[in-house]
């Protein structure tokens, strides 16, 4: 059984999607959501258990060698994102429960939850496959699902359809462009598997002078971009983000741009290798000299200070969140384009502090929208007073977004800093300070409306608030104190997955290619 | 003069796929964004099919033919094939989705123009 769990993984949520097609009223599909979800976490847990004691597992479909049939591939690195994802569905489907009675119309309940359940399906395959043409097919499952699920938004605020919109089109043009990346690779490569493709590109002989590698890398890399959201590629973000329905924004902005993150590594790190992405693609003109690691890095500083100069201009709570998380990306970007351990393993294991910040952030928004039916910071004012609770765990997600100490935003920023000023980046690390002083002018704002502003004399008398909405709240943003303060085993696992992002490719490219006697567990 | 008709499909492929982004881009109705998306996607269909063919290749399917000889002799690889037969039930589909976020906005706003959109969201600043 335990050795089927990568293949559950995916049919559970998948066959569970389908059949919650069939159930009908308020409670059935939420309920039915909750088992899925539920089983979902426990079977990834299984699989953290399976990795962190036996190390990577590779589950051949049908037995066919990794060669040519599909693989699904779990190590130390995609079993912390698979873990994420879960988690994180999981508490966002219990608190969907009254927001999503809240905000979609009950004769469509069925088919949000399938739609909700085959976005997770989309979002763990991605994750989970060694297969790129599998990872495309994904790919597209989750975006058209999150879009869908986005353009649900549009009962309470009809800016979602446009929001959906544009995400559908520029998401569409990405996920084309990771297509022809991969039909480039299959090109040059003959095969679809990832580790056997890593294997042929580090065989091939002066690849990064190869024109069809080079114009398979910019497709990738400019796909990619758009899936991660990575400046100037950003455009799509704010509006699906903040006019989504409250449940769906939780869990979209939690899960969707740590998946693009995660595959950027694996196509970077994994195919193309470190050697070929970060020393063999540099290019000298005149005396400057281009890398790929530059131009990230560039990149992504930019983004923290647009971003975040963008995030203290909007007059709504899940804008904010939205534009605010567009900065949180960048500075993966950035530890990740650090390439030394302590870069890597800040750019990843804010990965799970930002999912469970941002996620609290926009359940708590979601908690507000549900009492208040508004999400404009001039409805927000005393809310210190009216909602004491949710306005607290804004304040606590704001200064884990800060980075204050304490709060599992310092954790990351810390091993940030530290890469930084090891990589000789000392620009870079005081682009992260600058992140972090106007995340506290952002925060600040919404804070001084909460607490230093009193309510308008006809402000409506917030409705009373569904327990479980609270819960998972607090629930995320408390484990995001709970990593601030007690830290070490997280950044032990982020660490492990840093050292299988830099040393993974030199690994994958030394081991054969797999016997083709069928067998589901490689030692 | 080789190098256009040696790689002929590929240029063809390429043009449909710069018409459709093109499009994407200049167009402001929101349909005609979505046509071209899909005229971006069957480029790239056409670009996976190409880079199949084999020169002389068949249908790759095993059968013996009258004389006894085996069949195939070189035949045209059929993954790509396969992989667009799924792209294209993908591209089906974000069709599908854009059409009916659009019949929605078109509801809603009462237009499928971008700019006529961008103005009215303009107008109304911040919703709820």
């Amino acid at each position: 059984m335990t050795g089927h769990l990568p293949a559950l993984l995916i049919a559970v949520p998948l066959i569970g999607g389908v059949i919650s097609l069939f159930l009908r009223g308020r409670f059935l599909p939420w309920a039915w959501a909750q088992i899925i979800t539920t089983a979902v976490l426990v079977i990834t847990c299984g699989l953290v258990e399976a990795v962190l004691t036996g190390g990577t597992i590779t589950y051949r479909f049908g037995g066919w060698p990794q060669e040519w049939g599909i693989a699904y591939r779990i190590d130390a690195l995609n079993v912390f994102v698979l873990f994420i994802v879960a988690l994180i569905g999981c508490v966002a489907t219990i608190y969907a429960r009254y927001s999503v009675d809240d905000e979609i119309p009950s004769d469509r309940h069925h088919l949000f939850y399938c739609i909700w359940l085959l976005a997770l399906v989309g979002l763990l395959g991605i994750t989970a496959t060694a297969d790129v043409f599998n990872v495309y097919v994904l790919l597209e499952v989750s975006s058209l699902t999150l879009y869908a699920l986005i353009a649900m938004g549009k009962n309470r605020d009809r800016r979602a359809l446009t929001g959906a919109l544009r995400y559908v089109i520029i998401g569409s043009v990405g996920a084309s462009f990771i297509l022809l990346g991969i039909g480039y690779l299959l090109m040059v490569t003959g095969t679809l598997n990832l580790p056997d493709m890593a294997r042929q590109l580090a065989a091939m002989p002066e690849a990064a002078r190869n024109r069809t590698v080079l114009v398979a890398f910019a497709f990738l890399f400019v796909g990619l971009s758009v899936k991660m959201a990575l400046f100037p590629l950003h455009m799509w973000l704010p509006n699906a983000y903040g006019s989504a329905p409250s449940a769906v924004s939780a869990l979209v902005a939690a899960t969707a741009t740590k998946v693009g993150v995660y595959m950027a590594v694996r196509f970077l790190f994994s195919v193309f290798g470190p050697g070929f992405t970060f020393t063999a693609l540099s290019t000298e003109v005149g005396d400057f000299t281009f890398t790929c690691d530059g131009v990230l890095l560039v990149l992504a500083c930019l983004g923290v200070l647009y971003t975040g100069i963008e995030a203290m201009r909007q007059r709504e709570l899940k804008w904010i969140l939205a534009y605010s998380s567009l900065g949180q990306i960048s500075y993966m970007v950035i530890g990740l384009a650090l390439l030394n351990r302590d870069g890597v393993t800040g750019g990843i294991i804010h990965l799970l502090n930002h999912a469970l910040i941002k996620g609290g952030l926009f359940m708590a928004a979601g908690c507000a929208v549900f009492a208040l039916a508004s999400q404009r910071l001039d409805d927000l004012n005393g809310l210190g007073r009216r909602m004491p609770r949710t306005a607290a765990a804004i304040l606590v997600g704001g200064f884990g977004l800060i980075g204050f100490p304490l709060t599992a935003g310092f954790v990351s920023k810390w091993y940030l800093v530290k890469g930084a000023l090891a990589a000789g980046h000392p620009t870079v690390a005081v682009v992260l300070m600058l992140g972090s002083v106007f995340a506290l002018v952002y925060v600040w704002r919404v804070v001084e409306r909460m607490y230093f502003t009193a309510p308008a004399a006809d402000a409506p008398i917030p409705r009373r608030l569904p327990l479980s909405m609270e819960v998972c709240t607090w629930f995320l943003v408390g484990g995001s104190v709970l990593i601030g303060i007690a830290g070490k085993p997280f950044a032990d696992l982020a660490g492990r997955a840093a050292d299988e992002a830099l040393g993974g490719h030199a690994l994958m490219i030394s081991t054969p290619a797999t016997p083709s006697s069928p067998q589901a567990v490689e030692p | 003069m080789n190098l256009v008709t040696a790689l002929a499909n590929y240029w063809v492929a390429i043009a449909i796929m710069m018409i459709g982004l093109y499009g994407i881009i200049a167009k402001r109705n929101l349909i005609k964004q979505a046509i071209a998306l899909g005229i971006f996607q069957t480029g790239i269909f056409l670009f996976y099919v190409s880079m199949a063919v084999v020169k002389g290749g068949t249908v790759p399917v095993w059968f013996t033919l009258a004389d006894g000889s085996k069949h195939p002799g070189p035949y045209d690889n059929p993954l790509p094939h396969c992989l667009m037969l799924t792209a294209i039930v993908v591209s089906v589909s974000v069709f599908a989705v854009a059409i009916a976020i659009i019949i929605n906005i078109r509801r809603s706003y009462g237009t499928i123009e971008e700019d006529e959109i961008l103005a009215i969201e303009a107008g109304e600043g911040p919703g709820t």
